[in-house]
């Protein structure tokens, strides 16, 4: 807990290896970004590439350990962390599916529109 | 007044008694809660990146063949090295920064003063590097033709890889000068010319038999740009309406003007964050050295510039997966 501050003991161990996990992932994510394998890129799921659902949760899963570890939300009771995770998770989820829904709408209803032969 | 801090009252700014609404103090729930709306604003933004990209999902730019750049590599195809470096950078940074948080906890000064420096250091760098991007984007790499309907219109050579308009235009030095305030009407003006007029691109291209056009129409199953066979490429061309260099916010050689306008605003808000966050990371360094923290008898202030800190680079870690990656 963060209460009291004297009786806190390092974490440099936990940081550099929140450090490493972060670069791996970063890491993996660049050589994903680079190589674009044929078989996630061009195949499809979920309405998009395997290659872009991986590099969404590599994402997550990047957020995760910076704010529970770099922002100590780990060291935050519960309702606080809830207040402002469960908000903003929520929120986020919310306006992406429908701002992406309505994306989609538009380009199905717009694309046969646009002339691509002169 | 709560709002003077003061030696005695620090650390408890709430109004009515020592009592700690979710067992933190008022300072870091305001940062948590300020983050939490920076939050949502910065997903807005990207929500609407992401409403724009998927109404032009068949158009949009390939971001690898637009940030190709990379230090004193010209003219090497090098897509997401460097922003993988601008992201470790900011992600180190971000490591200096926790173990400043980390020698506060300790009562450490010597420690702290030197992670935030290094904080410091690293988000300058950051900043020098996103204004490199920025440059580079803004110069552009090869040219392009724009259209009458506004589509944007790319030179491929024989083996379908972009070549620069340099490459086959030649200049024919005509008399066109850059129209600005002291040659004209003084409201009259316009942004600088781009290096070649239509007539040169033109003669250019008929001069040159194995360049032929790309659109930016992308083939669904291969995930690239149409390029239009050379016989076919007349018809496209006689509907030039400009020649482009660069990209800004009206214009883009690369594609839509979209992908620049968001983003030069989602990545120059970011890059305010990271400026800003770098400003109040100065001024609690110079606190840190005066020893306000040291006789305060805690270090919680380094604690919530260190939240903010950390927002911007967990911002930037969204921005690198939906400008770079997806």
């Amino acid at each position: 807990m963060a209460a009291n501050a004297h009786e806190h003991k390092s974490h440099t161990g936990l940081i550099w290896k929140v450090f490493g996990i972060l670069s791996v992932i970063t890491i993996v994510e660049v050589i994903l970004g680079i190589v674009k394998p044929d078989f996630l890129y061009l195949t499809k799921i979920f309405g998009t590439s395997p290659l872009n659902i991986i590099f969404l949760v590599l994402t997550i899963v990047k957020a995760y350990y910076i704010t529970w570890f770099f922002m100590h939300m780990n060291d935050e009771t519960k309702s606080l962390r809830r207040s402002v995770v469960w908000t903003a998770v929520f929120l986020i989820i919310y306006l992406a599916t429908l701002l992406l829904i309505e994306g989609s709408y538009i380009n199905d209803v717009l694309a046969p529109l646009v002339k691509w032969n002169y | 007044m709560e709002a003077t801090v003061s030696k005695e009252t620090n650390g408890k700014t709430w109004s009515g008694g020592s009592n700690k609404p979710l067992g933190t103090s008022y300072g870091k729930m305001m940062m948590w809660f300020f983050i939490l709306s920076d939050a949502l604003t910065f997903s807005g933004f990207l929500a609407a990146y992401g409403l724009m990209r998927f109404k032009f999902i068949e158009s949009w730019p390939i971001a690898d063949e637009v940030f190709t750049h990379f230090p004193f590599l010209h003219g090497v195809h090098a897509p997401m090295y460097y922003v993988a470096l601008m992201t470790f950078i900011l992600i180190f940074s971000s490591v200096t920064m926790v173990l400043a948080v980390d020698a506060g906890h300790q009562m450490k000064k010597g420690k702290v003063t030197f992670y935030m420096l290094l904080t410091i250091i690293g988000g300058l760098i950051f900043l020098g590097s996103q204004a490199w991007e920025w440059k580079n984007f803004i110069g552009g790499s090869y040219g392009a033709v724009e259209l009458n309907d506004g589509k944007i219109v790319q030179f491929v050579d024989a083996s379908g890889h972009q070549i620069e308009l340099d490459k086959f235009v030649v200049s024919s030095h005509s008399e066109r000068t850059q129209l600005s305030r002291d040659k004209g009407i003084w409201f009259m003006k316009e942004s600088s010319l781009p290096p070649f007029s239509i007539e040169e691109v033109m003669t250019g291209f008929k001069a040159n038999p194995d360049i032929t056009i790309r659109l930016e129409k992308i083939n669904p199953a291969t995930k690239t740009k149409t390029i239009v066979p050379r016989a076919e490429a007349m018809k496209y061309l006689n509907e030039t309406k400009a020649v482009i260099k660069g990209a800004n916010l009206q214009v883009n050689e690369y594609g839509k003007p979209l992908f620049a306008d968001f983003f030069f605003f989602i990545t120059g808000f970011h890059g305010f964050h990271v400026f800003s966050g770098v400003i109040i990371n100065i001024i609690i360094f110079f606190n840190v050295i005066l020893g306000t923290y040291e006789r305060r008898g805690h270090y919680e202030m380094v604690e919530k510039v260190g939240l903010y800190w950390h927002f911007v680079d967990l911002v930037w870690v969204f921005v690198f997966t939906f400008f770079y990656l997806v």
